[in-house]
């Protein structure tokens, strides 16, 4: 449908380029700034954190990653990887026993765990933090990785079941007469089908995780078991005046979703897309 | 036969128990607590009645978190909503034609940074010496322009919502984006061989037919702005005074600060009832859109 180029709409689309590129400077901007001064030395940042740098200091990278970065990173990491492997399996196995069998209460069940995506974490903090500490798991990993599991399960289950439901049944009729029973069934026929959606999950579970900073602030004591949100904080506090190592910090740890959304950019727009929900 | 009755349990149970007992029941007992008088310390609990309701809505603080949280909902709305959705249309547009998608991922990325990470970065940016804004009006010759941002009275709020809008107007032009091109393509064919323009297809046909989408934009922004808490918590705390004070915000600092936890659950029992209502019109527009 494209139409005849009048020199009007070259102008508008030139107008247009201008304001969307204005805009990615907007976006860009402040970040260049913030790695323009993590290569700086405190001095420099002071004297104009505009500048170039006159040395360029990339050991202040190391310096962050080995003041406690690192230990960080490993606890995100592990308490990703439990969070999201239940987050998964759990859901799938709950929107399994929703779309297969034919139960009197599914549909009340599943209206009664979506209810869950409407509550918010807040009004959860306090009764979960006397819950956590009279089970012995308050400043545990635990602590956090089972709210975790809970309050995502809702939305994972509602994409699931979607997923689940347009899957034909006579994939599993097949495995029925061959003898599979429905454990069978779901590892060989569902899990291996539903790979793409389990992806979506997965990564927006991820970026929901690897970020959350409420629950982890309130369950957490130790040091040693921080996540990456909290172990900023932290940092700061023990870096005290060392700007320039502050700034490489907040560097590294954005780093890693940015790199994964750069790679899985359509398992993650599907994932945002079909279960819209903020933070 | 039995084996045949069990089986389904096997699946629902572990996700059903992990909902209710991490989920539904903190906030059932929240709103128990909220009539109750307790401490983070010990177990005791005495019964208040709506004291600290009472104490909620007649404390100095009530106002300005009220009007913060409220400011922070209607600019999130007018930015991200209204502009976010301009934008897309805008990134669909076949003047900008394959750019789009490059555009729109810069646009989106700042929303997968993690909150503290973004509020220790403003921080910087706000700060009165070495920030990048007062260095920037210095440095253009504006020194009159400069300010303290963040330690100040009137603007510090002001500056916390300005962050958001940096950090999540471009998720919800990535939705919008995609509801977009959701859009079936013979009617837009069909509206041109009509003769309407741009403009008139954007308002007649795009917007319409992803008013679903839009209203779920908002309702999540609006329930994003009674929960607000990581933003403030990590640039002002909020300061000054507390003049940058939030609901969420003061939940915390009362449970794990001033262990006042009765009071918490109370500003607990609020935030639930405005989040709720606004999630349930989410409910049942998502539904209706399936059915």
């Amino acid at each position: 449908m494209e139409r005849l180029k009048s020199p009007k709409t070259a102008v508008l689309k030139i107008l247009l380029h201008l304001f969307l590129v204005f805009l990615v400077g907007v976006i860009v901007f402040p970040v260049l700034w913030l790695v323009l001064n993590s290569l700086k030395t405190n001095q420099e940042m002071f004297l104009n954190s505009l500048a170039l740098p006159k040395k360029w200091m990339f050991q202040n990278y190391a310096t962050a990653w080995n003041k406690g970065l690192f230990h960080y990173f490993k606890n995100s990491i592990l308490v990703s990887a439990v969070s999201l492997f239940f987050i998964l399996l759990i859901s799938s196995f709950l929107a399994y026993g929703l779309t297969r069998f034919n139960l009197k209460y599914s549909n009340f069940i599943f209206v009664l765990v979506l209810g869950g995506m409407a509550l918010s974490e807040q009004v959860a903090l306090v009764p979960l933090y006397k819950i956590l500490q009279s089970l012995k798991l308050y400043n545990t990993q635990w602590a956090i990785i089972l709210p975790y599991i809970a309050f995502r399960i809702p939305f994972t289950m509602f994409l699931l079941r979607s997923y689940f439901i347009s899957i034909p049944k006579e994939l599993e009729e097949a495995a029925i007469v061959d003898g599979c029973n429905s454990l069978q069934r779901f590892f060989h026929i569902i899990i291996p089908i539903s790979k793409p959606v389990l992806a979506s999950c997965a990564i927006v579970n991820l970026n929901f995780v690897w970020n959350e900073f409420l629950f982890a602030n309130v369950f957490l004591e130790s040091k040693s078991i921080m996540t990456i949100p909290l172990g900023l904080m932290a940092f700061q506090g023990d870096l005290k005046s060392d700007y320039v190592v502050m700034l490489a910090g907040i560097l590294i740890a954005s780093l890693p979703m940015v790199m994964l959304f750069l790679c899985m950019q359509k398992q993650f727009v599907r994932g945002l897309t079909q279960g819209a929900v903020k933070g | 036969m039995k084996k045949k009755n069990i089986a389904p349990y096997f699946y629902i149970l572990p996700g059903l128990l992990m909902v209710l007992c991490f989920v539904y029941i903190p906030i059932i007992v929240n709103c128990v607590y909220s009539f109750f008088r307790l401490s983070s310390y010990s177990s005791s609990m005495k019964f208040v009645g709506f004291s600290n309701f009472k104490r909620l809505f007649t404390n100095d603080v009530f106002p300005i978190m009220i009007r913060n949280n409220i400011y922070y909902c209607v600019i999130s709305l007018i930015v991200q909503v209204g502009f976010g959705t301009i934008l897309a249309l805008l990134l669909e547009s076949k003047l900008v034609g394959k750019a789009g998608g490059f555009y729109r991922n810069v646009y989106f990325i700042p929303s997968l940074i993690s909150l503290t990470a973004v509020g220790l970065m403003f921080s910087f940016i706000y700060s009165p010496q070495i920030g990048l804004l007062n260095t920037f009006l210095k440095n253009v010759g504006l020194v009159n322009l400069q300010q303290s941002w963040l330690g100040d009275k009137k603007l510090a709020i002001f500056c916390i919502i300005a962050m958001s809008q940096w950090q999540f107007t471009g998720y919800i032009t990535l939705l919008m984006v995609v509801a977009f091109q959701n859009v079936p393509q013979d009617y837009l064919e069909a509206a041109v061989i009509d003769g309407a323009g741009p403009i008139r297809r954007a308002i007649s046909i795009c917007l319409p037919l992803a008013k679903e989408q839009l209203l779920v934009c908002s309702i999540i922004t609006v329930i994003g702005a009674f929960k607000l808490f990581t933003e403030v918590y990590s640039t002002t705390s909020g300061g000054p005074g507390n003049n940058s004070q939030v609901l969420g915000l003061f939940l915390y600092q009362n449970a794990f600060l001033h262990d006042d936890m009765g009071m918490a659950a109370a500003t607990g029992v609020l935030i639930f009832a405005i989040t709720v209502t606004a999630s349930i019109i989410q409910l049942r527009v998502t539904r209706s859109g399936q059915e």
